[in-house]
């Protein structure tokens, strides 16, 4: 093959599309969403706990000469810049006796979360493009590899740190992964049965024509056999839910990070940037999480009543507008479906309080993991019997 | 003495757990709610709020020197304030009043005084000490600078902030 011909070979459009989809989706969403869900989670807090929070850090107009900072509706949106500002300017610290290779390692794996946007479709298509970074088929199978490998982090951390609190923390992040990923992995077999399909896009396509998978409203959706499926569907909803919990690291189940027994754990020897990494990285997780959500039992970028980016669905007089605003609002019905979670993620860390370490495991071993195994037959045994 | 403790049968609604989250999650929003409403008292904010206006009679601000009604420097520079201050934050170099000055007759006044708010600590016990009712604490609590020559206090920043001083004489305020 001539070079040229090498050169044309390469499916040049396809690649453009992809980095940019890939450019808008981590760093003008996704990475702006998570210094916003650093910043929502200290307002909410504050909230639940009868505080007021952050609410003076405005964006900083003075430097430009003018005589006050400039303070949004709710006052301290600037924080997660200052924020960040900090993380970048304070000294990167690495401790005497670390496992130097590894210690530095573990925060690139961290963010590692961000790869498994790529299966997740966020918008319906714009301009004839399907919103979704990589539209393969086996998406769901792509997530739960990268997620498995996101323990890699806490525990490289943990060991590489040659400290006994990160020690404790990066074991008992081990364990709590391996029980909980199973039963996360489970829960959502009876969703792929019903389905019969792992390609995500499909997925949500499907919820968007015969309605979502907890709320079946329209098209094929109103059937008592469907109906009949929604004892399953909301079981694996739980499940599922729980073990995102755990799988993020997200109080009740923060065993690695655990404060008040671990100082922070598995990072409590990173300073600055790197620690601004896990920090990201634990965030970013808890986005994929509630994506995962959305996708799977909330229709993702769909509702009801708004057309699809290619003009198909939804109320007949909304079509007077172009195609692509719809497929804008499609993302942007997307992304309040993950705020919305992201907010419920916030609002139960600040209720519960964190399982001791034996709860956690008897709740993943002994409870969650049956429950998803029996959830999976009762699923096969509703099919079976409601099919015709 | 041994204690037992009591470790009551949990109903089949507390094991399975999930309504108390429930409950708990109704709690907290409650006070979310509660929070956005507007209903919560919180905390005062600070700049924009002030309790000035609330400040008993006894707060003990920053210290001043004060000038009785003939305006006449109160202070004699017996530097009793400067050897009882806990943090040694004054510095007094006393002179003679000449004598052509009106109060020649009061013989000693400072020449320096000098207040260094980065040490004071705002005890107070130079304005107990003193024996001719010079020094006061006033009630400016908000002394701040950009460099530390800025936050020592000179003579004439004190009696500027002090001015002059009648009415009840804060040593005999029981309270203070």
């Amino acid at each position: 093959m001539t070079t040229l011909a090498f050169f044309d070979s390469i499916p040049w459009e396809m690649i453009l599309w992809a980095a940019g989809k890939a450019i808008f989706v981590i760093f003008l969403v996704v990475l702006p969403l998570v210094s916003y869900t650093v910043y929502a989670e200290r307002r909410v807090s504050a909230a639940i706990q009868d505080r007021v929070g952050p609410n003076r850090t405005g964006f900083p107009t003075t430097l430009l000469g003018f005589k006050k900072d400039l303070q949004l509706f709710l006052g301290g949106l600037g924080q997660p810049i200052a924020d960040a500002m900090k993380f970048i300017l304070k000294e990167d610290f690495t401790p005497g006796g670390v496992k130097k290779f590894y210690f530095w390692l573990a925060p690139c794996l961290a963010m590692l979360p961000l790869v498994s946007l790529a299966f997740i479709p966020f918008g319906s298509s714009l301009f004839g493009e399907k919103m979704v970074i990589a539209n393969v088929n086996v998406g769901v199978l792509g997530i739960f590899a990268v997620t498995g490998c996101s323990v890699y982090a806490i525990v490289l951390a943990g060991w590489a740190s040659n400290s006994k609190y990160p020690f404790l923390g990066g074991i008992r992040s081990t364990s709590q992964m391996i029980s909980y990923e199973l039963s996360m992995g489970l829960s959502i077999i009876p969703v792929l049965m019903l389905f019969g399909s792992m390609n995500l896009s499909d997925l949500v396509q499907y919820q968007a024509d015969n309605g979502w998978l907890l709320l079946p409203l329209w098209g094929k959706g109103i059937s008592w056999e469907r109906w009949f499926m929604l004892i399953p569907l909301t079981i694996s909803f739980i499940i599922f839910m729980i073990s995102v919990f755990a799988e993020t690291n997200r109080l009740p189940f923060d065993m690695p990070e655990s404060e008040s027994e671990l100082v922070s754990g598995y990072h409590t020897e990173y300073s600055s940037m790197k620690f601004a990494l896990f920090f990201l990285g634990e965030y970013a997780a808890m986005i994929v999480g509630s994506a995962l959500m959305v996708v799977f039992f909330f229709g993702g970028w769909h509702i009801p009543g708004i057309p699809d980016g290619n003009g198909v669905g939804g109320l007949s007089f909304l079509h007077a507008l172009p195609d692509w605003v719809w497929g804008i609002a499609n993302i942007t019905a997307f992304f309040a479906k993950v705020a919305l979670i992201l907010v419920f993620f916030i609002w139960v860390r600040w209720t519960l309080p964190r399982f001791r370490f034996d709860q956690l495991m008897k709740l993943g071993w002994l409870y969650l993991f049956e429950i998803a195994l029996a959830n999976i037959f009762l699923a096969a045994a509703v099919l079976a019997f409601t099919s015709k | 003495m041994a204690y037992i403790v009591q470790r009551p049968e949990l109903t089949f609604k507390e094991k399975a757990y999930l309504p108390s989250i429930l409950n708990g999650l109704k709690i907290t929003f409650g006070h979310f709610k509660k929070i956005i409403k507007g209903e919560t008292k919180v905390t005062m904010q600070y700049p924009e709020e002030k309790w000035d206006a609330e400040l008993p009679e006894h707060y003990r601000g920053a210290p001043t020197l004060v000038k009785d009604e003939h305006d006449r420097e109160r202070c004699v520079a017996c530097q009793l304030c400067e050897f009882i201050c806990p943090p040694r934050a004054i510095t007094i170099k006393p002179m003679e009043i000449p004598a052509d000055d009106k109060f020649a007759k009061v013989e000693k006044r400072p020449a320096e005084f000098d207040i260094d708010m980065i040490r004071c600590i705002y005890c107070g016990m130079c304005e107990e000490v003193c024996p001719e009712q010079a020094i006061y604490l006033r009630k400016d609590y908000a002394i701040t600078g950009i460099t530390r020559g800025e936050m020592v206090h000179n003579k004439a920043k004190l009696y500027e902030l002090g001015g002059v001083f009648k009415g009840l004489v804060h040593k005999w305020n029981p309270e203070k």
